[in-house]
């Protein structure tokens, strides 16, 4: 149950933040969103490097020529669905159904693969053309920041694991139904992450 | 096998070395020895290496921040004995190589495991005392933030005798600080171990900033919590929104110093000054999260030993958080020099003498609830009126060097050594150390020794003027920072005053060992049997000294700010208290259990730390296998709280009742 429910639950004239301390289940949510704030504050600083950087390309391959809007707008299409079918796998854990977390879990994870398995082709495209990290700042900038994300889906793909396993194992217990919750916030995270690179970097490069 | 790491990387041929890690480790072996004679490790481990309670971490934190500031401050001392004797034709016995190592190593460790360690103990041990709470929000969380901590400050110590540290000064400017530049492995250390204690320091402020918004005794709302939340708060805050910009840019330096990236290098596009940029959007934000603290500890003492509220409470607060949003408005003061243009250091230099209202508005605060009060001029209240009287000296000339036109004179001079030492010794040191002769007897329920205490404080005052008054001169005579030998003889006699302050420091470092040892053989004389030794206002004050595990047996109910000075009001005599307090009944508690998940991450940490520095890399796969099991035991661990029965809990209040009622 959220803050909010809580208070309107409990419907007194108490403010909430006198009430004394708040569920396990607020604790950990909060903590959670402030562990997701100071992530962001990392992309934010890499947001600006790119920024900084993005036409320092050294005499070498501009962002114009390299990126493919088609290839990222399916990627794109990729990760905002797996939000959507974490949605509902939320939704699923909420109720207690087994069955329909496994279900839509799993089609989260294999959204995630794909997306995934979407940006290690164009990254491995890129080094083919010998246009690598190292080529110049500008690149050093861009596989940083996008590597960053990817690097992020695949903790959280890893992370959908051990949480799939903790079902299997543990049941919904309170604990597990709370890291559940984290992993959607998490997973959510990542998309709006996504949504500033997409516009920044691979629409902004056709400015 | 083993990387670049060889025989080569010890420094057999530099004496000083040798003979301080010689003892250093004859030291560290007599203790384990010691240890394990007297058969105390079952003991260390169950009560202190797996412990989450946060008054055993608090504590574990400072005893890290005293020993590290043994070991940075005899840098200090080789510095200062150094620019004693290096003027004219004299060198000094520290050739340059050598010099660039201590005082990079000395700012190194001061800010992040001296400062940054006592700051983060004093909150640790005080915020869920004074909330009227019974834990962290996150304990195992608490004791991973602390053993990643200690992990760091070993490998800074390691880089001692294996191989080197960095000479590129404590920010680590590239591109000196480039693979180019710096080849070694120095800067490697550097890295990585701020990378492995700033991650620690991180989860800490989640932690704390989630335990202050909320875990709060019911009734304790933002209006009634006490002035050392609030200034906890804007640090954590400050920590949560500043710590992760570190992480990204040395990450940025790591990739172009083993991936051959190029942020920060001079060809292919790099830009050395965004480095400059992104680590002071840092870096200036954490010296308030030093300092804020610490005006916290100065609010608390004034208050208590004033015998009054807090003057102008809401004014204190909102100063607080005015300066918590400006320290991220100021970064540019520390680089004007780079040539933004004058639109840009008219912009940085004006807001950062704006910071200078809400600090004024917290010194006349102080000033205020002094007046008229009856002072009792104990160890803490020494400590916060020389805070002031430095304190204002040191913002007066942050305010000179925030005009742009002064600072590119003033820019990488000794002035500016003396500036930041004025308010980092004066603001910062003066802040902890009053806070632990205050919380002292809640932390073991004994006072220190005040005599030896004001002892220490003459030393570290006197010494501070004499070490740093000298610099200010020196700077507008011209003399630079980071210099290892001056050539203009007539420098040499304020050094010499310098080198007379430092040691003056020293003795006040070494009376704080005295005074430890004599208060810790004197304690039968002075335990706090009543858990109030100082007539203190808030809730840390109502629990018995040492808190049991649980903190409070019921958890407090608040009504107005000064929880504790109000319910003394109200409730008559210590003995009406008591009398209430034995006839309540209690209920069963649940704490959370023992768990050595952040010692074992802290082991895997340091090992992938070393082997990435040394590039062994087998070794770093290791250490990230050994951390991600550890991660997995703890998620699959379903045993993470003990019950304490509720006639335990009644009986420990019987007991302290009886205590209370002898004195």
């Amino acid at each position: 149950m959220s803050a909010t429910e809580q208070a309107l639950a409990t419907g007194d004239a108490v403010p909430l933040s006198l009430r004394g301390p708040a569920s396990t289940g607020v604790v950990a949510g909060y903590g959670f969103w402030l562990f997701l704030l100071s992530d962001i504050v990392i992309f934010a600083a890499l947001f600006a490097s790119y920024a900084v950087l993005s036409g320092e390309t050294a005499g070498g391959p501009t962002a114009a020529a390299l990126f493919d809007k088609k290839h990222v707008l399916i990627e794109t299409a990729c990760l905002l669905a797996s939000s959507v079918t974490c949605g509902f796998g939320s939704l699923a854990v909420q109720s207690g159904e087994k069955g329909s977390t496994y279900f839509w879990m799993t089609v989260t994870f294999i959204l995630g693969v794909a997306f995934l398995s979407l940006e290690v082709s164009e990254f491995s495209h890129m080094l083919g053309m010998g246009a690598g990290p190292s080529r110049s700042a500008f690149l050093s900038a861009f596989f940083t920041l996008v590597g960053t994300h990817g690097l992020h889906v695949t903790l959280g793909l890893c992370w959908l694991i051990v949480m799939l396993l903790q079902v299997a194992t543990l049941g919904f217990q309170p604990m597990v139904s709370r890291r559940f919750f984290c992993f959607g916030l998490f997973w959510h995270a990542l998309d709006i992450v996504w949504i500033g690179v997409f516009t920044i970097v691979y629409l902004g490069a056709h400015l | 096998m083993l990387g670049r790491l060889s025989w080569a990387a010890i420094p057999f041929d530099v004496p000083v070395v040798m003979i301080a890690a010689g003892s250093v480790g004859l030291i560290i072996f007599c203790v384990l020895a010691l240890v394990t004679v007297k058969g105390w490790w079952p003991y260390l481990w169950r009560e202190w290496i797996t412990s989450v309670d946060h008054k055993r971490i608090g504590v574990m934190y400072i005893l890290l921040a005293l020993l590290m500031l043994v070991r940075g401050f005899s840098d200090a001392m080789l510095m200062r004995s150094q620019l004693a004797l290096a003027a004219g034709h004299a060198q000094g016995y520290l050739p340059p190589e050598h010099y660039d190592q201590i005082f990079s190593a000395h700012g190194t460790i001061m800010i992040f495991f001296v400062a940054m360690p006592f700051v983060v103990g004093l909150m640790n041990f005080v915020l869920p005392l004074q909330l009227g709470v019974r834990d962290v929000a996150f304990p195992v969380l608490n004791s991973v933030s602390f053993w990643l901590t200690a992990a760091g400050v070993l490998l800074v110590n390691v880089s001692l005798v294996v191989g080197e540290f960095a000479r590129t000064g404590w920010l680590a400017y590239p591109p000196l600080s480039e693979i180019a530049y710096s080849p070694g492995v120095g800067v490697d250390y550097y890295l990585w171990s701020l990378q492995i204690s700033g991650l620690g320091t991180l989860l800490s402020g989640i932690n704390l900033t989630t335990t202050i918004l909320k875990l709060r005794a019911p009734g304790m709302g933002y209006r009634q919590m006490p002035i050392f939340c609030w200034t906890a708060l804007a640090s954590n805050l400050l920590i949560v929104a500043s710590f992760p910009i570190l992480t990204a840019t040395f990450a940025m330096l790591l990739l172009d110093r083993y991936c051959g990236f190029h942020f920060f290098t001079n060809d292919l596009g790099g830009n050395p000054m965004m480095y400059v940029n992104l680590i002071w959007c840092w870096g200036h934000p954490e010296v308030y999260i030093l300092i804020l603290p610490a005006f916290g500890v100065f609010s608390e003492v004034v208050a208590t030993f004033s015998g009054k509220p807090l003057f102008g409470r809401r004014s204190m607060v909102m100063a607080t958080m005015v300066i918590c949003v400006l320290s991220f408005l100021v970064w540019l003061h520390h680089f004007f020099t780079m040539g933004a243009g004058a639109d840009v250091n008219a912009f940085f230099g004006i807001a950062t003498m704006i910071i200078a209202v809400p600090t004024g508005v917290k010194i006349f605060n102080w000033l205020f609830t002094l007046y008229g009060g009856r002072i009792r001029f104990t160890v803490p209240i020494y400590w916060t009126l020389g805070f002031m009287v430095t304190f204002v000296i040191g913002g007066m000339t942050g305010v000179l060097m925030a005009i742009p036109p002064a600072d590119f004179v003033l820019h990488n001079s000794l002035f500016l050594i003396a500036h930041f030492h004025n308010v980092a010794i004066g603001g910062v040191v003066f802040g902890v150390m009053a806070g632990i002769s205050y919380w002292f007897p809640k932390a073991f329920g004994f006072t220190l020794n005040e005599r030896l205490g004001k002892a220490v404080f003459w030393c570290w005052f006197f010494g501070f003027y004499l070490a740093f008054m000298p610099l200010y001169v020196l700077g507008l005579m011209g003399a630079t920072r980071r210099m290892q030998h001056y050539s203009n003889t007539h420098w040499q006699p304020l050094m010499l005053v310098a080198l007379a302050g430092a040691l003056l420091i020293l003795l006040g470092i070494a009376l704080t060992v005295v005074q430890l040892v004599v208060s810790i053989r004197q304690r039968e004389r002075n335990r706090d049997l009543t858990g109030d030794p100082w007539n203190g206002r808030t809730l840390e004050w109502s629990t018995p000294s040492p808190p049991p595990v649980w903190n409070f047996s019921l958890l407090p109910q608040v009504e107005r700010s000064d929880a504790f000075w109000a319910t003394k009001q109200q409730q008559g005599t210590a003995q009406d208290r008591r009398d209430r307090s034995v006839k309540q009944t209690y209920e069963t508690l649940h704490v959370p259990r023992n768990n050595p998940t952040g010692f074992f991450l802290a082991f895997f940490a340091v090992l992938l730390g070393f082997s990435l520095i040394w590039r062994i890399w087998w070794g770093a796969g290791l250490g990230i296998l050994g951390a991600v099991v550890v991660c997995l035991v703890q998620a699959w661990r379903t045993d993470g709280e003990i019950e304490v029965p509720s006639e335990k809990v009644a009986a420990f209040e019987r007991l302290h009742g009886l205590k209370e009622r002898a004195v």
